[in-house]
Order: structure tokens, then sequence, then C-alpha cells
């Protein structure tokens, strides 16, 4: 099977480049980072991140063949060759297929990602009715991987500004939680033309989620309760 | 050269959930402390842990803590220290309660109280009817607890050093530990972490095994760091096996698969574990169901055309019991053994899954050394809480739900435990540059060039070794060779050479560190469980079968040179009565 791999190493290379790699044998059954994992042992410098290998750890992200998705799960068999391999978009490469993500995490931490309660704590758990527990559903699964944000053209443009569809879903996810006492300032936080209003409902983010969540319609439910208040 | 360097209050090596609970009671008491993880923290492997965390909560079945310690002493084949256990189970509802205020999505019961499943070797009343005691968000848990734990330290504004690989503890003559020094992952530089304490939560070292449910960063790092320190490590012959890992690939398919009503069948659609286990039946203790699969698959009632695996079987809970409460796990089922458990059961095979062993801590998870005259004496400065330790709550068998209890019980009592050390030691000690100079060779070793065997290489032989004469069931003759191959790795290591001499980012120089330290690993594993000739908990020998208290009621020591030594179990809990030796049925 032959790969077209974005290669860029400061430390040696002047500029990036793509090459072109091959496995001879591929197994039933391989995932992409199974095909990775072979080519790095033939050329131990080619670099990406990986760890849990089945979709909760949200290391592997990459672009794989022009769409965003986490090599471990990706199986072999749907890619089309030369399967071609790159950083997500948007953010800075440190070297092949590995990003800065300092902006996305920065994001993250804007949206106070973290439950606030004003009321004394109760000796036992706050209660919570299975309903309620059921809005957090396709919100907390969240795992911080990447694929959304990197694919959103909103995000691309406006890293530092717009929040971008990852940090938008926890903003939701805690809205959501009927113990969360901080809409208030939740909201407020959201308000001016590029927080949140940069979502311009292009989708991409749902598309490529490798979680099958839904940042845009979260999204939508930010404007929905904003403009619910402010009436 | 000179090393750049930082001075914080406490060290936390790991950021899993033993650790992130600790920075957050640290950061709470306004301690300065800086978190080193070689992953962005909600990549640790806590991520993963699916079924949920015990706490007698008695939300579901009547229960209290002493039923909980019950079954754990009974559990570990009662090479649990029965202080250790009392508190744990005894801290565990507050632990949990923590969790909920913390922000923890845990799933809810129709009053609006946290929902518990039933796992195994949970009983009510000392051995009575299965318990529901396994406090679960979905078959997420771990991942949602070690994302709030992360959010709770982002809002404490914990300071947390991301990708920075811890090399080695520095250690002064006087025997302080005065913090360790890391490699920023992403320049390849060295930063030296001053510390007044340190706490290891480095986690399991499951990648030691060629099939296991463990992610590749767990390699047991800081356990050979404390192995090079002169600390011993603990029962490190007690490694679990999952009974249900996908067959063939590994992936962990939890128990509380079984706790919401599925069951093992073999190839004559038999319900074997009734044979083996009579009254708990597939929620019989991990190491007896383990055993019980290899023994069917052994005995030619597999299934499949090669007869090496038999099926879990789920479909007959109705799909939307598994889509409420185990979508992950359809998820997995799905994505690596193309099968939908809605219709279908799952291929399994018994998995390499946690390190029962490690660290020896005592209750305040200060790491404990044997001395001249006493059984143990604190390492100044030193705490380990986590996978990576041993207090010891799970003896020879660890119970599910146990351990994440475990890493946030014993992170918070660690963190405690340093608050009151900070309060009266209120200056760092000098740093010692000989120490420095000793932990740097590591990194230099790695940069002499020319040829020599490939990291991965060795790696991959080393999984044979070890799954191949340490598995499921063990024999002196296998055992010995397996021991006399793993020592030939090491010295094979040492002329491994890295053809990748890149500053930036060099994954292959992280991989070749990390099989340093699981060749350690290896050895005390493989070490420890030739000289145990006995069978207890996940160790059984072919050889031994029985278990035998009078010789061998005792915690193995595995040192860096080779020897082992043994201290006693501590049978007394600290307020109630012990719970006496006995056979253990299921
Ligand atoms: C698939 C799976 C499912 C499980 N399900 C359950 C369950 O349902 N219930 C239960 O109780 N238990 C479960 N367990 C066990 C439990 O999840 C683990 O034992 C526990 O999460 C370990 O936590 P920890 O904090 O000790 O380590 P980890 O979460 O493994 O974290 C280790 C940390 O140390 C860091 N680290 C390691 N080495 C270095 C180094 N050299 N330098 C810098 N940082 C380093 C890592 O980056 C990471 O941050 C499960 C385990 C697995 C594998
Ligand atoms: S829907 Fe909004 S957030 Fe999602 S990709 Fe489009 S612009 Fe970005
Ligand atoms: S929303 Fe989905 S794609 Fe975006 S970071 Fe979370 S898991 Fe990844
Ligand atoms: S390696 Fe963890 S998500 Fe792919």
């Amino acid at each position: 099977m032959r790969f077209l791999i974005y290669r860029y190493d400061p430390d040696k290379d002047a500029k990036p480049y793509m090459q072109e790699l091959e496995l001879e044998t591929i197994r039933e059954d391989m995932m992409l980072l199974d095909a990775l994992h072979e080519l790095k042992a033939l050329d131990e410098s080619l670099s990406f991140r990986r760890s849990c290998q089945e979709g909760v750890c949200g290391s592997d992200a990459m672009n794989i063949n022009g769409r965003n998705g986490l090599a471990c799960i990706t199986p072999l068999d749907v890619l089309k060759e030369p399967v071609t391999l790159r950083p997500v978009p948007g953010l800075p490469v440190i070297r092949d297929l590995i990003v800065d993500m300092t902006q996305f995490y920065q994001q993250y931490r804007n949206v106070k990602p973290y439950l606030i309660v004003h009321d004394p704590e109760p000796e036992i758990e706050r209660k919570q009715t299975p309903e309620e527990r059921d809005r957090l559903d396709g919100l907390y699964e969240c795992i911080l991987c990447g694929c959304c944000s990197t694919s959103c053209p909103s995000f691309w443009w406006n890293p530092d500004k717009f929040l971008g569809p990852a940090a938008l879903l926890q903003a939701w996810r805690f809205l959501a939680d009927s113990r969360d006492q901080a809409e208030e300032e939740r909201l407020e936080a959201l308000e001016g033309p590029y927080r949140l209003f940069r979502c311009h409902t292009i989708m991409n983010c749902v598309d490529v989620c490798p979680k099958g969540l839904d940042p845009t319609n979260a999204i939508g439910k930010i404007k929905q309760l904003m403009i619910k208040r402010s009436i | 050269m000179t090393i750049q360097s930082r001075k914080f209050d406490t060290l936390i090596i790991g950021a899993g959930g033993g650790g992130l609970r600790a920075a957050l009671q640290l950061a709470r008491a306004d301690a300065k402390v800086a978190v080193v993880s070689k992953v962005f923290p909600t990549r640790s492997h806590t991520v993963a842990a699916q079924g949920g965390v015990n706490a007698a909560l008695a939300n579901v079945s009547p229960d209290n803590w002493h039923f909980h310690m019950f079954d754990t002493v009974k559990g570990s084949d009662y090479l649990g220290d029965q202080d250790a256990i009392e508190y744990m189970c005894r801290a565990a509802p507050k632990v949990v309660y923590e969790l909920e205020h913390f922000g923890v999505p845990f799933s809810r019961r129709d009053d609006g109280n946290i929902y518990q499943r039933a796992f195994g070797g949970q009983s009510q009343d000392y051995g009575g009817d299965q318990a529901s005691r396994t406090c679960a968000a979905a078959d997420r848990t771990g991942h949602a607890i070690l994302h709030s734990l992360y959010q709770q330290n982002i809002r404490a504004r914990t300071h947390f050093f991301d990708e920075y690989f811890a090399l080695d503890l520095i250690k002064d003559e006087d025997g302080y530990i005065l913090g360790a020094l890391t490699l920023d992952i992403e320049s390849g530089e060295p930063l030296l972490i001053e510390a007044k304490t340190t706490l290891i939560a480095t986690g399991g070292a499951g990648q030691l095994f060629r099939t296991c449910t463990n992610a590749l960063i767990n390699t047991g790092d800081g356990m050979a760091m404390a192995l090079r320190a002169g600390v011993p490590l603990q029962d490190m012959e007690f490694f679990q096996f999952h009974p249900t890992g996908i067959a063939g690939k590994g992936m962990l398919i939890t128990e509380g698969v079984r706790g919401e009503g599925g069951y093992l069948v073999n190839a004559d659609g038999e319900r074997f574990m009734e044979r083996y286990a009579p009254r708990a039946k597939d929620l019989a203790s991990r190491d007896i169901v383990s055993r019980a699969i290899s023994v069917e698959i052994r005995e030619g009632r597999g299934c499949g055309p090669n007869k090496d695996f038999v099926y879990l079987k789920v479909d007959h809970i109705g799909a939307d019991v598994i889509k409420k409460r185990l979508p992950g796990i359809r998820d997995l089922a799905m994505t690596f053994a193309h099968v939908d458990p809605v219709d279908s059961p799952i291929p399994v095979y018994p998995t390499a899954h946690y390190t029962m062993g490690g660290i020896p801590t005592n209750r305040s998870g200060q790491v404990v050394v044997p001395e001249m005259e006493g059984p143990e004496e604190p390492v100044p400065g030193l705490y380990a809480a986590g996978e990576c330790a041993c207090v010891s709550v799970h003896g020879a068998n660890r119970l599910g739900g146990n351990s994440l209890l475990d890493i946030l019980v014993f992170g918070r009592a660690a963190a405690n435990h340093i608050i009151g050390h900070l309060q009266e030691h209120r200056y760092h000690r000098q740093m010692d540059k000989t120490a420095i100079e000793k932990a740097l060779a590591r990194l230099k070793r790695w940069e002499k060039t020319g040829s020599g065997e490939s990291v991965p290489e060795l790696r991959t032989e080393l999984r044979k070794v070890m799954e191949e004469h340490c598995g499921v069931f063990r024999e002196q003759a296998v055992l010995s060779t397996g021991l006399e191959k793993v020592k030939l790795l090491k010295e094979r290591l040492q002329g491994a050479r890295l053809k990748d001499q890149s500053k930036i980012f060099n994954t292959a120089r992280i991989e070749a560190l990390e099989l340093e330290n699981l060749i350690d690993i290896g050895i005390a594993t493989v070490a420890s469980a030739l000289a145990r000739t006995e069978s207890r908990g996940a160790h059984s020998r072919v050889d031994y079968t029985e278990r035998d208290d009078a010789s061998w009621l005792k915690h193995s020591l595995y040192f860096h040179d080779g020897r082992l030594d043994y201290k006693p179990v501590r049978l007394k809990p600290v307020t109630v009565d012990p719970f006496p030796l006995k056979p253990r049925v299921y």
C-alpha cells in the first residue's frame, strides 16, 4: 500500500516535503495507526502522537486523505491510495504529523470548562434526574482531539478570537448541566462578534468528529439561550 | 552545560487520575505544585477506564464499607494489607461524592442519586448476594473522572508541564529525594524540577505483554525510576489478566457488561462459569474467570475456527440497555471485532490488564523501604500513588472498580500528608550536582551513533517473552528460561542505537527510554514470579497449585540488583476485627 506523508523536522529540513512510503504486506483488519507503526519501524524518524489505540485519548488526530480523523480507528481498507497524511490544518507544525495545540487548549480554557456551583456542598451527591443527566450526553464525551476545530474555516482565520467548535461544545456542556450556577457569566463571556458568532454553520466540525458529537447543534443551543435571555 | 531549572513545593509525575486528584488537593491548599506528564493530561490512561468506581453508597443494594472491605480482602486472596483496605473502603463514599461535586457526570437513578452497577467479586453481607457498588458514568467513567479532575485543576491554576518526560529522580547522599530531571519532549532540552516533595503517579506497565488493554504509554517509568533510586518493587509477580479483552486485539470489554447481565459461553453454547463459580458465576473475581476461560480453550471448547476464544453474550439484555449503559463498548466491539453486541456475541480472551505490584507505600502515600532493623521506613521527600504504587489494597488480585478508587483515595491521602510535610519543611535542600549528572547519563547514552539493534525489535521480543513465559499459568522451567531471556534483552539493549538524533519531538528517543524502564520491570516481574512457589490470586503456578499461607503469606520486594526480600502482610485493620484467612470460593 502506498502512502504520501507530510514530513518536516525543523532541526534538519529547510522546508516541509511530502515523502512517498510503501508497506508491502497489509494485514486484514489493520487500522491506519498500525500502518504508521510499521512505517516507523522502517524509518524511526517518522513522528506522530498516539497512546490508547482505541479512540478514547484523542492523541492521533491527523488529516487523512483530506479529512481530519483519528488514525487508530480509521480502517486501512476504506482508504484510497496513496493514503495522504498531513498534520491537522490551521495549527503550527512542530514536526511531521505533530502540531502545536496550544491555541486549541487555550480556547478550551477560555470557556471555563469546569462546573461552577455557589451553593454550599451537601454531604452526599447533588441530585440530578435521569432526564437532566441525559442532556449531557453527546457533550461530555469530547476527547479534545481537535479534529473539529482544525477543520473549521472560522477557526483557521481567527484561532485566537473564535473559540472554535470544541470549546463551544464544552461551553454548552456546562450551560446544559442542571448543577451549574454560572449561566450568566458564561453567556456574557460568549458575547461579541468573534467568540461565538464567528460560527457560520459550515458544519465541517460535525462531519469529522470521531465521537459523533455535534458542536453545531450545541452552538445553536447557546444562541437560542442568549436570545431567550435577552427578551 | 547549564540546565534550566524550576522550583516548586511539590512535583507530581503523572497526570492520570492519581496525579490530578493529588494536584487538586494541593493546589486548593495553596501549595505550589507542578504536574509533569509525558502526554497532555486528558490523554493519560485513566481516560480509558470504563466500568466504574466502587463505593458503598447503598443507592441500589443495601451496603456499607464493611462489606466492601470483606470483598476486597477476599478478592486480594488475603495478600492485601487490611489496614490500607479499611482506610480505602471507609473513604470511598466521601471520595465519590467529592467527584460528583467536581462535576463528574455520573449516570443517575430515577431518585436522582448516582447509578451503581454490579461488578465482579462484590457481595452483600460478607459473601451473600451480589452487590451493586460500582458508581458509573455510562461505560466512560474514567473519561468522566479524568476530564473533571483536569477541569478543576484548571480552575485551581495548577502548573502543568505537558509533554515533559521524567528521566530520573534526584536523590542526595542523605537519601532525600529533591525532585526529578525531565526532558521537554518538544524542544529536546532537559529541565530540572526541584521540589521539597515528589509524588510518583505514573500508572501501570501493561505494555510488558503483547496483548494488553493498556495504552502505549503505560511503560512503568515511575516504577523503574524508583528501582534505580534504590527502592524495591513490591509484589510484582501479581499481574492481572482481564477475562474479556477483544480476542486477538486486546481492547477491554468492561466487566460492567457482565454486571449488566452479559455472560460467557463456550463452543457448546454452555454458560461455563456456572461450573467454576456456582454462586457468583460470571461475576466471580477476575483471576478465576480468566483461568476458567484459559481452561475451556485448552480443553478444546474454544469458539471460532481455531477454537481460540470464547463468546461474551449480551444481546439478551436488550438494545435499550446496551445503548444507554454500554455505548462505548458497543462502539469498540463494532470498530475492532466487527460485531454489534445488540445482536451478536463478542469474541473475548484473557488479556494483560493491571499491575497489582509497584512502589511500596504506607497509607499516607509515603514510599517505604526496609531498614536495618524495622520492616519499613519512609524515603524522605518521596511519595507514590495510583497504579504505580502498592499500598497494598489489591494484594494478589484486584477487584474491578477498586483501582479508580485506589488512585483517588491515595492520591488524596498523599496530598494531605504532603501538605503537613510542607508546613514543617519550608526550604528546599541543597541540590546535588552529581545526582543530576547521573540522570543526564540516561539521555547521553542515546546520543551514541553507529550500528546497533533497533528499539522496536527488542520491544517486540520482550512482549513476546513475557506473554510466553509469564502469562496466566506459570511454571518453574518456563519462568526461569523467561528470566534468562529478559536479562539477555537487557544486555542487548546496551548495544541498541538511535538513527534519529533530532532534538525536536523525538518520539524514537522516548520509546528507547521507555523500553529501558520496561525491561527492568519485566525482570522484576519474572524474578518475583519464579521465587513464589505457591498459587495465590493472579499468580497461578501449575507446579504449586495451592495457596501456601504457612510460607507465603508475605509481600515480595524486588531490588534493582536482583535481590529478593519479603515483608509481612498487615493483617490487622485500623479499627475493626481482622478478616481471618479462608479458602476463596465464589
Ligand atoms: C481499559 C481499561 C479500563 C479500566 N477500567 C477500570 C474501571 O472501570 N474501574 C477501575 O477501578 N479501574 C479500571 N481500570 C484501571 C484504572 O483505570 C487504572 O489503574 C488507573 O486509571 C491508573 O491511574 P493512574 O493515575 O495511576 O495512572 P495513569 O492514568 O495511567 O496515568 C499515568 C500518568 O503518568 C504519566 N507518566 C508516565 N510515565 C511518565 C514519565 N516518564 N514522565 C512523565 N509522565 C509520565 C502519564 O503521562 C500519565 O499522565 C481500567 C484500566 C484499563 C486499561
Ligand atoms: S459549524 Fe461553526 S464551528 Fe462548525 S465548522 Fe462550521 S463554522 Fe466552524
Ligand atoms: S468535539 Fe469531537 S472532534 Fe471536536 S475535539 Fe471533541 S471529540 Fe474531537
Ligand atoms: S491513540 Fe488514542 S485516540 Fe487514537
